[in-house]
C-alpha cells in the first residue's frame, strides 16, 4: 500500500449480546480526503464511528475486535477524549450546542484561553481570567475558515438551523491539529441552499489537507464531493470504491443488495385487483409528526391489494398511518370508500373501518400489564360496543363473550400463552405483535394498516407475522397497508411499493423491480413520480 | 397445596402480610394490658366505615392517570357545604317527617350527599382541566390545591351569611363554628340503622350496619363502574394514554372524569365521616385528610398507577384499625408519653414514602 492513510481501520467487528453488528469492516482515509460511509440505517455505520470515538457503550459491552491506526501509528481509543487528542473530531447530527451562550463561547468551551491573575497564582489555573479578544479572534478566524459571516458574539439562540451546524464546524476545526472530521448526516436538517454551501464548506476543508468521513444515505451528494466512498450492509464490509468509477445506480444496488431469506412461500394468487376500485383515496396528506412529517402524499389504495411503504427513519412514512389515525395534527383530504375522514377526529378512521397496528408495539400498542383478553377486546368496545351487556339502565363488560373472543383469536393466530388472562408484557415480540393484530382483527375492518410489524422479533416469528398477514390478504380479501423499514420484507408481501423520501412519495414500485430503483428512490434522488405503474 | 399458599402470598404481598402481623400483635398486647379489646375492636369497624369513602375515592384518580388524590380536600369543602345547606335548610325536622326522626334525619344525611356531590362534580371538573394542565406533576400540584382550597374556603366559612343557631357562632357575629354538631340532623344515622351488638349490650362489639352498608354500597358501584365501558376506558387511560388515544378516546375527558368522581367521592366520604363522627369540623381540620386517605389505599396495596376495590377494603381497614389499637398500646408500653399523634404522623406519612419510592415515575406501562 502506498498510501499514506490519516485513518484505517482494520477487521473492525463488534457483537452486541450475541448479535454480530459488525463482520470484518475496514475502513480508510486519506488526507485531504473526502470519504463517503454509505448503508441503510442499521448497516453499522454508527457503531462503527461509536468505536471510532471510544465511546463507553462499546466498551461497556465487550469491545470490539480489529485494530485502528492513525498517521500509520497503531492506537488504542478507549475514551472520546483520546480521540479528540488524536485529531478527530465529530459534528453531530444533533446539535451539542449551549444556546445561551455566544458564538465564541460555543467554539472555545472546553478549550479557553486565559492569563494569570493574582487570585489564580494563589488558587490555580482554574480561576485565571478569560481572553476574550484573544478567544474571539480565534472564533472569528474558525468562522471564516468555513465562510461563515457572521458576528462572533450573537448567542447562538434563536440562530437559524443552518447556522448551527456550521458553527459546529468551526468549533471542530478550531482545535489545533485537526486531522480528521466526520460529519453525521449533516445535510438531513439543512434546506437545499444551505446545503449546497455545507458541501462547499467540505472541500474547502478537504484542501486544507483535513481527510473528511462523510456519512449519509443520499447518493446525488456523494456523488457531488466525495473522492471515494465504502459501502457497508446488514453489517458487512462491501467495498471501497472511488467516487470517479462507479454511477448512482450501481452504490444504490451495493447498498440495498438482493438478500436471501425468503419470508413468504409462493402461494396461490387468485385475487382480482383493479386499479379503478379504490378503497382509500389520499390527497394532499400533511401530517405533523415529530420526526416523522409528511409532506403532501396523494395515495390511491386499490381495494384488496397489499400496498407497501418503505424508505428510511425519519423520512415520513411512519406519519402516514399515524396522520390517518388521527393521531397528529393533520390536513389534507381522506376518502375511504366514498366517505371522508376527518383526521381531526380522533377515532374518526376507527370508526369508519380502518384499524390500524401501531409502529410502537410497546408503547403504543398495548398495555402491558393488561390480560390478553382486555387488550384483544379493548379498541373494539369503546368503538363499536361490542362485548357489552345490557343491564337496562347500564352496560357493563362482558367477560364471559370477551373471553371466548379471546380464546378463538389465541387459537387462530396461534398465539403462546398460557391463557386470555396472562399479561401481555409477559408474552415474547412476535406473539405481541399477534396480540396487536388480534386486536385490529377484533373490529372487523375493511382496511387494515400494520406499521413495522417485525421490528424487534426474530427471524422465525417475523416469518409467521408476515404469512399470517398473507393469509388475511388472499383468504379474506382485506385490503392491507404496511409500512416497514425491512425492504425485503415489503418486496415479498406487498403488490405495489411505495417509497416515501422527505416527506414526500418518491416512486411508487413494483416488487420486482430492481434494488438500484429502490435504492435511488430512498435515496431521494428527484425522479418523475409514475403514479400508475 | 403449596402452590395455593404461593399464589395467597403472591396476592397479598409482604407488606400487607407485615402489618397484618403487627395488627395481630398490636392487638395480643391489648389483651396483655388489660384494655378492652372488644371495645378497641368496634372502633375499628366504625372507623373502617367512616374513612372507607374517602379513601374509595382514591380508585378513581389513580386509575384515570392523575395520581393518589392529594386534593381531595376539594370534596371535603363541598361535602362541608352541603352538610351546612342541609342544617341550614334544617331538613330534619321538616313538618313532613314530623313524628319519624329516622326517616328525617336519612333525608336531611341524603340531600347533604346529593347536593354536595353534584357540586364536588363541577367543582371537580375545573380541577380535572387543572390537572390536565400539568401532566407529570400532578401529585404536588393536588397537594397544594388541597391545601389552597382549605385556605379559601376558610374565608368563605367566616364571610357566609348562616343563620342557624347550630351552626352561628353562640356569642353572635357573622361565620360558621370551629365544630358543629350534627345532634339536630343527621348524627350517627348511618351507624344506628340497622346495627346490633354482639354479646353484652353494654360492652359487646359493636356493629355499625347502616355505616358499613353505605360504604360497601359505594364499592359495588365504583366496582360496577370500573366495569362499563367509560370505566374501562378511564383505566386504560390512565394506564397508557397513548394506547387509550390509538384507541380513539380522548385521555383528557376521560382524566376529568375521572378527577371530577373523586371529588364528588370525597364529599359524600366526608359527610359519612361527619355523621359517625357527630360533628362538623371546619375550618383547618380536613387539611391533612388527604393523606391518611393516600396512605390507606396505599397501605392496602394500591401503587400511584393502579388501585383496587379491595386495596380500599383492606387498606382502611389495616390503617385505622393499626391507629386505633396501637397508639393506647404504645401509650402504655412508653408510659408517661403521649405517642398518639406523633404515631400517626410516622405510619401515615412512612407509609406515603414507601409507596413513592415504589412508584416508577412517568412508566406507568412497565412491568
Amino acid at each position: 500500500m502506498d498510501t499514506k492513510y490519516v485513518l484505517r481501520m482494520d477487521g473492525i467487528s463488534k457483537e452486541y449480546y450475541g448479535t454480530q453488528v459488525l463482520k470484518n469492516i475496514n475502513l480508510s482515509v486519506a488526507p485531504g480526503e473526502i470519504h463517503a460511509l454509505m448503508g441503510e440505517n442499521g448497516a453499522g455505520k454508527s457503531t462503527l464511528m461509536n468505536i471510532l470515538f471510544g465511546m463507553p457503550v462499546i466498551h461497556n459491552t465487550g469491545g470490539f475486535d480489529g485494530t485502528i491506526e492513525v498517521d500509520g501509528v497503531p492506537v488504542v481509543i478507549d475514551s472520546p477524549h483520546k480521540a479528540m487528542e488524536l485529531g478527530i473530531g465529530m459534528v453531530h447530527q444533533e446539535f451539542m450546542l449551549l444556546p445561551g451562550f455566544t458564538i465564541t463561547e460555543n467554539i472555545k468551551i472546553g478549550r479557553e484561553i486565559s492569563s494569570p491573575t493574582f487570585i489564580s497564582r494563589v488558587f490555580g489555573k482554574s480561576l485565571e481570567k478569560l481572553d476574550h479578544k484573544a478567544m474571539a479572534k480565534d472564533a472569528k478566524k474558525a468562522l471564516d475558515t468555513i465562510g461563515l459571516n457572521i458576528e462572533e458574539y450573537t448567542r447562538v439562540k434563536g440562530l437559524p438551523v443552518g447556522y448551527m451546524q456550521f458553527i459546529e464546524i468551526a468549533r471542530e476545526i478550531d482545535k489545533s491539529g485537526i486531522k480528521l472530521l466526520i460529519f453525521d448526516e449533516p445535510t438531513a436538517v439543512l434546506t437545499e441552499s444551505e446545503a449546497d454551501r455545507l458541501l462547499d464548506t467540505m472541500k474547502l476543508l478537504a484542501k486544507k489537507g483535513i481527510a473528511i468521513i462523510f456519512i449519509t444515505h443520499r447518493i446525488d451528494e456523494v456523488m457531488a464531493v466525495t473522492n471515494s466512498m465504502t459501502i457497508l450492509r446488514d453489517g458487512s464490509f462491501i467495498d471501497r470504491v472511488l467516487t470517479k468509477d462507479v454511477n448512482p445506480v450501481r452504490i444504490a444496488e451495493m447498498m440495498i443488495g438482493r438478500k436471501v431469506e425468503k419470508l413468504l412461500d409462493d402461494t396461490d394468487d387468485n385475487r382480482a385487483i383493479s386499479s379503478d376500485d379504490i378503497i382509500l383515496d389520499i390527497k394532499n396528506l400533511e401530517v405533523n409528526m415529530p420526526g416523522e412529517r409528511v409532506k403532501g402524499v396523494d395515495l390511491a389504495i386499490r381495494r384488496g391489494e397489499v400496498f407497501g411503504i418503505g424508505g428510511l427513519a425519519g423520512q415520513g412514512k411512519i406519519g402516514i398511518p399515524n396522520g390517518i389515525m388521527g393521531l397528529y395534527e393533520t390536513t389534507g383530504s381522506i376518502i375511504f370508500e366514498g366517505d371522508e375522514i376527518n383526521p381531526k377526529i380522533l377515532g374518526d378512521a376507527l370508526r369508519k373501518g380502518i384499524a390500524n397496528v401501531s409502529e410502537d408495539r410497546r408503547g403504543v400498542g398495548l398495555l402491558l400489564n393488561n390480560s390478553i383478553e382486555h387488550n384483544i377486546t379493548f379498541t373494539a368496545m369503546q368503538i363499536q360496543g361490542k362485548f357489552l351487556k345490557n343491564f337496562g339502565i347500564t352496560r357493563l363488560y362482558n367477560k364471559k363473550q370477551a373471553l371466548k373472543h379471546a380464546k378463538s383469536m389465541i387459537k387462530t393466530l396461534d398465539i403462546r400463552c398460557t391463557g386470555p388472562e396472562q399479561a401481555v408484557g409477559r408474552l415474547s415480540g412476535g406473539n405481541q405483535q399477534k396480540v396487536c393484530i388480534a386486536r385490529a382483527l377484533t373490529l372487523t375492518p375493511k382496511l387494515l394498516i400494520v406499521s413495522e410489524p417485525t421490528r424487534g422479533i426474530d427471524i422465525g416469528a417475523k416469518k409467521l407475522v408476515i404469512e399470517l398477514l398473507s393469509k388475511l390478504n388472499r383468504e379474506q380479501g382485506l385490503t392491507i397497508i404496511m409500512v416497514s423499514s425491512e425492504l425485503n420484507e415489503l418486496r415479498s408481501i406487498c403488490d405495489r411499493i411505495a417509497i416515501v423520501a422527505e416527506g414526500k412519495i418518491a416512486r411508487i414500485l413494483k416488487p420486482e423491480d430492481p434494488d438500484a430503483e429502490f435504492g435511488l428512490a430512498m435515496s431521494g434522488v428527484k425522479q418523475e413520480v409514475h403514479k400508475d405503474e | 397445596m403449596n402452590k395455593h399458599i404461593k399464589g395467597f402470598y403472591q396476592s397479598i404481598g409482604l407488606p400487607r402480610l407485615i402489618i397484618l402481623l403487627f395488627f395481630i400483635v398490636v392487638l395480643f398486647g391489648a389483651a396483655f394490658y388489660d384494655m378492652d379489646v372488644v371495645a378497641l375492636m368496634s372502633n375499628v369497624l366504625r372507623r373502617w366505615g367512616m374513612y372507607g369513602i374517602l379513601v374509595l375515592a382514591m380508585v378513581p384518580s389513580i386509575q384515570c392517570g392523575i395520581g393518589p388524590n392529594f386534593g381531595v380536600s376539594l370534596g371535603i369543602v363541598c361535602g362541608l357545604f352541603g352538610s351546612l345547606v342541609a342544617i341550614e335548610l334544617d331538613i330534619a325536622n321538616l313538618s313532613i317527617f314530623a313524628g319519624n326522626q329516622t326517616l328525617g334525619a336519612w333525608m336531611s344525611l341524603l340531600f347533604a350527599v346529593v347536593l354536595s356531590a353534584v357540586i364536588a362534580w363541577f367543582v371537580g371538573m375545573g380541577y380535572g382541566v387543572l390537572l390536565n394542565r400539568v401532566k407529570g406533576s400532578e401529585m404536588t400540584v393536588s397537594t397544594y390545591v388541597g391545601f389552597s382550597v382549605i385556605a379559601f374556603m376558610n374565608i368563605l366559612w367566616v364571610t357566609l351569611p348562616f343563620g342557624s343557631g347550630d351552626i352561628k357562632w353562640p356569642i353572635g357575629g357573622e361565620g360558621a363554628r370551629n365544630t358543629i354538631s350534627l345532634a339536630g340532623s343527621f348524627s350517627e344515622i348511618m351507624n344506628k340503622t340497622g346495627s346490633f351488638t354482639i354479646g353484652d349490650p353494654e360492652t359487646g362489639l359493636f356493629v355499625p350496619t347502616g355505616l358499613l352498608l353505605f360504604f360497601f354500597l359505594f364499592c359495588f358501584l365504583m366496582y360496577l363502574f370500573l366495569k362499563s365501558r367509560t370505566g374501562i376506558a378511564m383505566s386504560a387511560a390512565g394506564a397508557n394514554p397513548s394506547f387509550a388515544t390509538a384507541s380513539g378516546i380522548h385521555v383528557n375527558k376521560m382524566r376529568i372524569i375521572g378527577t371530577a368522581l373523586s371529588t364528588s367521592l370525597g364529599a359524600v366520604g366526608i359527610i359519612t365521616y361527619a355523621q359517625a363522627f357527630g360533628f362538623l369540623q371546619m375550618y383547618n381540620a380536613p387539611l391533612m385528610m388527604g393523606f391518611a386517605c393516600v396512605a390507606a389505599v396505599l397501605i392496602g396495596g394500591a401503587s400511584t398507577t393502579r388501585a383496587r376495590i379491595s386495596h380500599v377494603i383492606i387498606g382502611t381497614f389495616l390503617f385505622q384499625g393499626l391507629l386505633v389499637v396501637a397508639l393506647p398500646v404504645a401509650n402504655k408500653v412508653l408510659v408517661g408519653t403521649d405517642l398518639s399523634d406523633i404515631m400517626r404522623m410516622i405510619i401515615s406519612n412512612g407509609i406515603i414514602l414507601y409507596a413513592l419510592t415504589k412508584a416508577k415515575g412517568g412508566a406507568a406501562n412497565e412491568e
